[in-house]
């Protein structure tokens, strides 16, 4: 038994002294920045960026073919430590944004004009007459982005439409790719008012498919502020600046335009808070 | 080796009888007729009239753009009264030309006159069948002409007659072929000279016995072989038809003319013969209206633009346990929601399922039975493929081939576990063009 454990540490000894000169023969030199960021980065590989995965947006931000705010899912915070990493100023990015669904027609107030049933994903739904919705610009509420959204930031309601939680959101734009009627976009939490449709249909038409699709009536855009709102073919449009005045939604009356309350109760990392705090 | 069939495919109940035996009839003009633009494969025409404009049978409403496109006429003489979005059997809503008929049906002048056509050249039949609006009636509508102009380097030898008509229900390409065979022997003729072709073979379903006797004489006065095809589906699928008659295989991603083959439907040979010899443009065509959810099933001579309820109200109405509309076949129709959907050149049948009939199922996960494998007539996987859909892996779809189905439904017949498998394919076959849209 003695001569066994000799024997094996003497093979293990021989073994890694072999390994340790491959090791040094063979090393392939990484640069220590492209790890530094890897680390840097939330590591959830959701392609938000338009690549692979962390790694490779690490790989392209160390050899200076991306920015260091490349990353939509991180933030400021990762932006800052990524450019303290790759020794270059950070101006500080945009205010923070969550991904917001441009339609309220749920199963209660919105019209179908057939019975779907097909696979249950809207891409899929919608080669079919582009959708069982009378309107044909509506959400079709079967949830292919709450499928895509890697951060678990999308449920669908019981009435049928993707509630986002602007806590859990981070931007990665992947449900504003994934949705086939192109209702859903990236707002900055700081707005308040939303003008929740995406139709283009006559105000005729809207009222016939759904109880909450602007009409085109211009009330919202009398009532706001000179340019804070437009009319671009038959829809309410918001132009983001000037703001709208939580006031207009008021006078709105199909209720399309409405107080969304995007206010973030837990942060989801510091940087956020910080931009919300800025910009309230 | 010439085996008379193909690998794979299904045998559904076939249904046939229940309009085979009805003569073609010819449906009275509708209150209105919504035409649409888009009806062939590639870009639609443009329309040349407006609102208001006085049109007469077989005039030009809207022009070809560019030369996968055809001409779109008048289907009778009337009153364009609008020119709106409306259902179009395709699965889409498009724009679409409504014509109220005045009742006289008058042609345009210079049409519907009898022609000596025989000396009229290639490159002229060519124009003649272009300018007639012609493209496959046997579903797909991709442009006549475009297929009748191969490139020098893809020479075609074997000309076939489509008149398998292996979907389902539908019989009219049948009584086409059993009332009106020397006027599609006439058209196939055209098309030969067209090519510079000799050998043509009229390829029929064993299942159309009287199609076969009546076409058979007419075929063999011009020296064309009748060849009688094994009941099976899909066995009037382009791919499947060549490799059953001829034995070769068009190469995947190819077209029928890389195998030196043309295939044209026994619809449109008819079609032809109405454009070069009657000089009339496509305005009507055969449809069957049919299932157990009409009340008369029938196969009716229509207007293009003819309403699906009007056709429907003409064979009867619906009955009252209809479930479900169908345009095409029902293996590879599409579900129609409105009764406003239109008969296009395409349109080669309208299907009415009763409400038994057309349950669906939510189709349950894939069970690894291998089924769909033997009845792809494609040799396609199609259980890894809808596996990779339903997950949203495109690229690997499109590595498995996906682009390559021929949508014919065959694995979803077979799917025990009831699968939507066309419908996940025809969601990763999107996806895959809209990337490859998107890297050009």
């Amino acid at each position: 038994m003695v001569a066994a454990i000799i024997a094996l540490s003497a093979l293990a000894l021989v073994a890694s002294f072999g390994l340790a000169m491959v090791a040094r023969a063979f090393a392939v030199p990484v640069d220590p920045k492209v790890e530094e960021i890897e680390g840097a980065l939330p590591g959830a590989n959701c392609g938000g960026c338009g690549l692979p995965g962390c790694s490779e947006l690490a790989r392209r931000i160390a050899e200076g073919r991306a920015d260091v705010d490349a990353c939509p899912v991180g933030g400021e915070s990762v932006a800052r430590s990524i450019s303290r990493i790759m020794g270059v100023a950070f101006a500080g990015g945009g205010a923070r944004k969550t991904a917001l669904v441009f339609c309220a027609g749920d199963d209660e107030t919105a019209r179908r004009r057939f019975y779907y049933n097909g696979v249950k994903d809207c891409a899929s739904a919608a080669l079919l007459f582009g959708g069982d919705k009378l309107c044909g610009y509506g959400c079709l509420g079967l949830g292919t982005c709450a499928g895509v959204c890697p951060f678990g930031a999308i449920e669908m309601s019981a009435l049928g439409l993707p509630v986002i939680d602007p806590s859990k959101c981070t931007a990665c734009n992947k449900c504003v790719l994934a949705c086939p009627k192109k209702i859903i976009k990236l707002v900055p939490v700081s707005r308040r008012v939303h003008i929740l449709c995406s139709s283009h249909d006559k105000g005729a038409k809207v009222r016939k498919a759904c109880s909450v699709g602007c009409i085109a009536c211009t009330k919202c855009v009398k009532e706001a502020p000179e340019g804070a709102i437009a009319m671009q073919d038959n829809l309410a449009v918001a132009s983001g600046v000037p703001e709208i005045p939580d006031s207009v939604a008021a006078v709105c009356p199909m209720n399309t335009i409405r107080v969304v309350d995007l206010g973030i109760s837990a942060p989801a990392d510091a940087a956020g808070a910080a931009a919300e705090g800025a910009a309230s | 080796m010439k085996s008379g069939t193909f690998f794979g495919g299904v045998h559904p109940r076939y249904e046939k009888d229940l309009a085979g035996g009805r003569p073609i009839e010819t449906m009275p003009l509708p209150a209105r007729l919504v035409v649409p633009f888009a009806q062939n494969l590639g870009a639609a025409p443009k329309p040349v009239v407006k609102k208001g404009d006085e049109v007469k049978r077989g005039q030009l409403i809207a022009e070809p753009q560019g030369f996968v496109s055809v001409p779109l006429h008048a289907p009778t003489s009337g009153v364009v009264q609008a020119i709106d979005v409306f259902p179009h059997p395709v699965g889409a809503d498009l724009p679409a030309v409504v014509i109220v008929p005045d009742g006289k049906d008058e042609w345009a002048p210079g049409l519907n006159v009898e022609r000596d056509a025989g000396d009229l050249g290639a490159d002229a039949l060519r124009g003649v069948i272009r300018d007639a609006g012609l493209v496959g009636m046997g579903g797909a509508a991709f442009p006549t002409h475009v297929k009748l102009s191969p490139p020098k380097d893809k020479p075609i030898d074997v000309l076939v007659l489509n008149g398998a008509e292996c979907e389902p229900y539908l019989t009219a390409d049948h009584r086409l072929m059993a009332e009106r065979p020397a006027e599609i022997v006439e058209g196939a003729s055209w098309f030969a000279k067209a090519l510079g072709v000799e050998n043509v073979i009229v390829a029929v379903e064993k299942n159309k016995p009287d199609a076969i006797a009546a076409m058979r004489p007419a075929a063999e006065a011009r020296g064309y072989a009748v060849r009688a095809l094994d009941v099976v589906y899909p066995q009037g699928a382009e791919r499947q038809l060549i490799f059953a008659l001829t034995g070769r295989r068009v190469p995947a991603g190819g077209l029928p003319m890389d195998v030196g083959v043309l295939v044209q439907n026994v619809g449109t040979c008819y079609a032809a013969f109405e454009a070069v010899r009657r000089n009339r443009p496509l305005t009507e065509r055969v449809v069957c209206v049919t299932g157990r959810g009409v009340a008369n099933p029938k196969n009716v001579l229509a207007r293009i633009g003819t309403t699906f309820g009007d056709a429907i109200a003409f064979c009867g109405g619906l009955r009252e346990d209809a479930g479900k509309i169908i345009g095409g076949g029902p293996m590879m129709g599409v579900a129609q929601y409105s009764l406003d959907a239109p008969v296009t050149k395409g349109t080669s049948g309208i299907v009415v399922l009763t409400r038994r009939e057309a349950v669906q199922y939510a189709g349950d996960p894939c069970i690894r039975c291998g089924r769909c494998l033997r009845a792809c007539p494609m040799l396609l996987n199609p259980s890894v493929l809808s596996v990779y859909a339903e997950r949203l892996r495109f690229d690997e779809t499109a590595a498995h081939h996906v682009l390559d189905c021929i949508e014919c439904g065959c694995c979803a017949y077979v799917c025990p576990s009831r699968r939507p498998m066309v419908h996940h394919f025809r969601r990763a076959k999107a996806e895959i063009r809209k990337k490859q849209a998107r890297a050009v």
